[in-house]
């Protein structure tokens, strides 16, 4: 074996620091499943969808990467259409994440699930749990605002306590939809969810309101997973629960880039309108131009050669 | 509807039924278009199920007795307490808002009463206010409590004085008008770029709001908060001058008012009084003849001057009046009629 001089050591180290690296690429899995999955099949799609994410074999060993036990993880959950298939997150894959997460070494009680309104959790099939040692579910109205106004940007809010205060980390939990005023409504909205004043911040399409909103700490700094749920995905008409315009994506999408996840179901959902004849959310003046102000911000990338979509 | 908002939440006025369950909110030139089981703007109205719900009649989150003075209101009934309500709501965001706590949250988000309009009647009996003034947030927000409200007062002989950003469409407003007995608008500023980017509203709805009230005889003054460096230039102060003048006429009173840092303008300092002085000078050049300095206790531009022989009529320290020298609607001294309901 050749000997590797002083010199020669050093001076490959400063040629490995000065060549140019490559950013990475933000990953974004699309995992589809071929019925509408059962608890059984939805667990073994979620599975799939983490295990390709974090390019781990099995699911433990996934969540371990994301999760670390003793940590209080938060589950943003999108509660405000009520029940209906595609209408909010399904207690069914909250139970799903809820098993894994609990395998990976969080306790019950380290786990919570939220969203705006207690009245919008029971809508969609939660029960409220506030107390009792194991997993709690609860709305903001029950958790609380922070007294103190948080500000980025165009962005003034009281963010939820359930964020600031109790949560390490959050799994972001939005729902493929479109968007009647903002476009389409996917992780980086789903967190309007987490503040007052959401009402404040639909005008001009939401732009540049959903990525200010994403940059205030709690949420830039905690938000660590997204997971869209498409097991029905709908493409017009939404927020609102629109079963006309649903279409069974059997799917879910997730990322750790918001961004690129955003970007990728504006995708999705600009495909099949196309495929339903509908005109794009260009064309119609409601197109999500957040994203591109988001990957402004490096939130993430909206940049589809920076993105690297897997299929499962 | 959940049983504890049902006494708050009544079926709101100025809406239009969309297909799909939408709704198009025709209270505010917003026009918000709302999906069910959403707020529009304002966050006090909900679309539910395709029709759409005040949830703030009767929810009062605000309430205290102020001297008229307060509103301000310079030329209505001087030395009237004012029994002054809010509920939760606005239907703009103005970065320097004083009660942002009240007006920028959502009616669950604040702690209120049940006082329904004749419970409010009571209590300005009982506080021995000759006067309900709606105020605080944004009271088109709370249009039909206001105007309920407003029923029952003028039965008992109370006067009803609306203290409004102006944001609100015609055919409401011309309802409102007759219903009431004064209004102050807060003009915020006299460009379109401030209303957008500080506001996040519209200048012409405002000032289409302020011809009408002028022309339905219902009293008005007008209030201009200056804030430093966003709508304190001089060419602006002569703009609303001349426009002023040209719609209104010179007897409509004009407080130029000073901002302290508030909501999400805490780094801009309080305005100096140099320029609410050059302020008034400019409008008082102009032929204006009711121009006032707001927020300075003490000083002299507090007080009312004749415009013709420049006697002090009504002196003032801060909300509190130290002299009256107007005589059934007229200078005590030369006659001159004070434009006012005195």
């Amino acid at each position: 074996m050749r000997e590797t001089s002083r010199r020669d050591f050093v001076a490959a180290c400063f040629a490995g620091a000065l060549l140019p690296q490559a950013p990475p690429k933000s990953r974004v899995v699309v995992a589809r499943d071929s019925e509408k999955p059962d608890p059984a099949r939805l667990l073994a799609l979620l599975d799939r969808t983490v295990q390709a994410l974090e390019n781990r074999d099995s699911a433990r060993e996934a969540w371990r990467n994301i999760v670390r036990p003793g940590e209080t993880i938060g589950l943003k959950v999108n509660c405000l259409a009520g029940r209906g298939p595609g209408a909010s997150t399904t207690p069914a894959l909250v139970e799903a994440i809820c098993e894994r997460l609990q395998q990976a070494g969080v306790p019950a009680k380290n786990i919570i699930v939220f969203d705006r309104l207690n009245e919008d959790l029971e809508s969609a099939g939660f029960r409220i749990q506030q107390r009792g040692g194991g997993i709690r579910v609860q709305g903001n109205d029950g958790w609380g605002y922070e007294a103190d106004l948080m500000v980025y940007g165009s962005a003034g809010s009281l963010v939820s306590k359930a964020l600031t205060r109790v949560c390490d980390a959050v799994i972001n939990l939005p729902v493929l939809k479109d968007h009647s005023i903002a476009g389409v409504t996917l992780a980086l909205k789903n967190m309007f969810g987490a503040i007052h004043n959401p009402n404040k911040y639909h005008v001009t399409a939401g732009n540049p309101y959903v990525a200010d909103v994403f940059m205030l700490p709690p949420i830039r700094q905690k938000v660590r997973l997204s997971i869209c749920e498409g097991l029905v995905a709908q493409y017009e008409g939404g927020p609102s629960y629109m079963p006309q315009w649903g279409w069974p994506f059997h799917g879910l999408i997730a990322s750790r880039d918001p961004v690129a996840l955003d970007y990728t179901g504006w995708q999705i959902i600009e495909k099949k309108r196309a495929e339903m004849g509908m005109k794009s959310l260009q064309e119609l003046k409601r197109a999500p131009d957040y994203i591109a102000t988001a990957a402004q911000r490096r939130l993430g990338t909206n940049d589809p050669r920076m993105i690297d979509r897997v299929e499962v | 509807m959940a049983a504890a908002d049902a006494r708050f939440v009544r079926e709101a006025s100025y809406y239009e039924k969309l297909p799909n369950r939408k709704i198009k909110c025709k209270l505010c030139p917003r026009e918000c278009v709302i999906d069910d089981r959403e707020r529009g703007y304002c966050g006090a109205r909900e679309n539910r199920g395709g029709a759409y719900y005040t949830l703030v009649h009767s929810r009062v989150c605000a309430a205290n007795v102020d001297p008229i003075e307060k509103k301000p209101f310079f030329h209505f009934r001087p030395g009237t307490l004012a029994f002054s309500i809010a509920t939760a709501g606005c239907n703009v965001n103005c970065k320097f808002c004083q009660n942002w706590e009240i007006s920028q949250v959502r009616p669950e988000q604040t702690m209120s009463d049940y006082m329904p309009p004749q419970r409010a009647v009571e209590i300005a009996r009982q506080n021995r206010c000759g006067a309900i003034a709606y105020t605080y947030s944004e009271p088109v927000i709370y249009y039909e409590y206001m105007l309920d409200t407003a029923a029952a007062a003028r039965e008992a002989g109370i006067w009803s004085v609306v203290v409004s950003g102006g944001y609100v469409q015609q055919d409401p407003l011309k309802k409102l008008c007759p219903r009431v007995d004064a209004i102050k608008i807060d003009l915020k500023a006299f460009s379109d770029r401030f209303y957008k980017e500080v506001v996040n509203g519209e200048l012409k709805p405002v000032l289409d709001t302020i011809v009408t009230i002028h022309a339905s005889g219902t009293w008005n003054e007008i209030v201009y908060l200056v804030v430093p460096g966003l709508n304190d230039n001089e060419r602006e102060f002569a703009a609303l001058a001349k426009w002023v003048k040209g719609e209104l006429g010179p007897d409509v009173p004009l407080h130029f008012s000073r901002f302290y840092p508030q909501y999400l303008l805490k780094n801009v300092p309080p305005t100096p009084v140099a320029t609410l002085e050059r302020a008034k000078a400019i409008c008082d050049a102009e032929g204006l003849h009711y121009v006032y300095v707001g927020n300075v206790p003490g000083h002299p531009g507090e007080n009312t001057y004749c415009p013709k022989c420049r006697k002090a009529l009504v002196r003032r320290t801060g909300y509190t009046i130290d002299a009256i020298e107007i005589r059934r609607g007229k200078c005590k001294y030369c006659q001159q009629p004070i434009a006012g309901v005195w």
